[in-house]
């Protein structure tokens, strides 16, 4: 490796990241009864997720805060839910027609999860990685609790999920959501509207209703999994200010 | 159960004629006039692409195999199984929960976690465990196809490169998982290295022993 020989001669020295800090190893452990053949202590990396609902700038803040992290030093990968190689091709399919009873679409989507479990977030954390992970198993639980699965069947089924380093959820309001969303698309997705669950068939109504509820839930997972709430309502840069020096914490072993 | 259907089960090994068996059973009480459902594990057509997927090119870890049969599962009980069991029929089931008790476990899921996956099913009135010697599974398997496949053979768990081997070795530790649990869930155990009609007799003998066949019939108002 010739690394040490590069030269840095035309870059302006302030620019140049010269301690890069090398993050402090912390004890990885399951939520539950763990994945069978994984050695938690083999994690060399660091798990941190970002929670929120559509609009709350979830892939904002992480596409910024990967950046941030590569521009310290650090390799970093991103996750999200939906996209294993095994099953996200049909849980698309059976979202569209909306066919699946709830037990069989939280299956399904618990597959997706440790599909990617296994084949890119521990690995990736293994290579010590910093690996950001878009929605994690609490988005999945809170769905599933707002359409009134059982809590404790949602924890012994996510009980092979590892325990993160940290966990962020984007807090915004229905309403700043609303107008987040129209920004964007001009229109509600059908599902984050919970259009499902009958609750209004005015879609306009029902995603108030539903995103209410979903925060309801995550409020009360909160009190189990300790996650950080973060206010989202503010504006990108003071969000991102915010995740930046937790993480800062995270990767020094705070 | 508290649901007016009945729910019956068939479990063995692969090979263990077990399937033979409920074809048979079903026939007997469609022809009497009753009504009745027959299910299969990993049947439910929107979950099979995915399994199919998974099983012909390996992508499919210990967790994944359970997950996505828990899902095939889930789907036709949700579906089928339950509503029927409602509606007072009589189902009957080629495998059920304690395939997935016995396999994933074996491939090396927590027990716990496996059980409590299933635990919002109900359990079934009768289930028969066909109890056949591994020879005879691996003869019955081998007789009518000319190689095992990859997931059925357990290569997935590395226990040999061969696969004749591996499969004995797997069926034999599944084998041992059923044996476990036999007690605890009530299975009949039925000597399946005898041939097909004795086993009838007794399968049938039990059926209407246990359940009023004559409550099931089709009664249209």
């Amino acid at each position: 490796m010739k690394s040490s020989k590069i030269s840095t001669a035309k870059i302006p020295p302030q620019t140049i990241q010269r301690n890069i800090v090398t993050p402090r190893r912390s004890k990885h452990r399951f939520y539950g009864h763990g994945l069978p053949g994984v050695d938690p202590d083999q994690l060399s990396g660091k798990l941190i997720v970002v929670e929120g609902a559509d609009g709350s700038g979830r892939s904002t803040q992480i596409a910024n805060l990967i950046e941030w992290l590569e521009a310290t030093g650090h390799a970093s990968i991103q996750v999200g839910l939906k996209r294993s190689s095994l099953v996200s091709e049909e849980l698309n399919q059976a979202k569209k027609g909306n066919i699946l009873s709830h037990t069989t679409l939280s299956l399904f989507y618990a597959t997706d999860f440790v599909d990617q479990m296994e084949n890119v977030i521990l690995p990736s954390l293994k290579a010590g990685f910093m690996v950001l992970a878009d929605r994690y198993i609490y988005t999945l639980m809170a769905r599933d609790l707002v359409r009134g699965m059982d809590e404790k069947w949602l924890k012994n089924l996510y009980g092979m999920a590892l325990k993160p380093d940290a966990v962020f959820y984007l807090n915004v309001s229905p309403e700043n959501l609303v107008q987040r969303n129209f920004a964007k698309d001009y229109e509600l997705d059908y599902w984050e509207s919970g259009m499902d669950l009958g609750l209004s068939r005015d879609m306009f109504d029902s995603f108030l209703k539903y995103q209410g509820m979903v925060e309801e839930k995550f409020r009360s997972l909160q009190k189990t999994y300790k996650f950080t709430i973060v206010d989202g309502n503010r504006p990108p840069e003071k969000v991102n200010r915010e995740l930046r020096k937790h993480i800062q914490s995270v990767v020094a072993g705070g | 159960m508290g649901y007016p259907g009945r729910l019956i089960a068939v479990e063995g090994l692969d090979g263990s004629g077990k399937s033979t068996q409920i074809y048979l059973l079903k026939r007997w009480l469609q022809l009497q006039g009753l009504k009745v459902f027959f299910s299969e594990w990993n049947s439910s057509e929107l979950v099979k692409s995915a399994t199919s997927k998974g099983k012909k090119m390996e992508l499919l870890t210990p967790s994944t195999f359970s997950l996505i049969h828990a899902t095939d599962f889930a789907d036709r009980y949700e579906r089928q199984l339950l509503p029927l069991l409602k509606a007072g029929y009589i189902v009957l089931c080629d495998r059920y929960v304690f395939t997935a008790f016995a396999r994933d476990v074996v491939r090396g899921c927590p027990l716990e976690w496996v059980r409590g996956i299933y635990d919002y099913a109900c359990l079934p009135d009768l289930t028969f465990f066909f109890k056949a010697g591994l020879e005879v599974s691996l003869n019955r398997i081998l007789d009518g196809r000319p190689q095992l496949k990859y997931f059925e053979a357990g290569m997935d768990l590395k226990l040999s490169s061969d696969p004749y081997e591996s499969f004995r070795i797997f069926q034999g530790r599944i084998l041992e998982q059923y044996l476990a649990m036999s007690t605890e869930f009530n299975f009949n155990v039925i000597d399946a290295n005898q041939s097909i009609e004795p086993q009838q007799d007794i399968v049938r003998t039990l059926v209407s022993k246990k359940i009023s066949l004559s409550k099931f019939r089709f009664v249209l108002k």
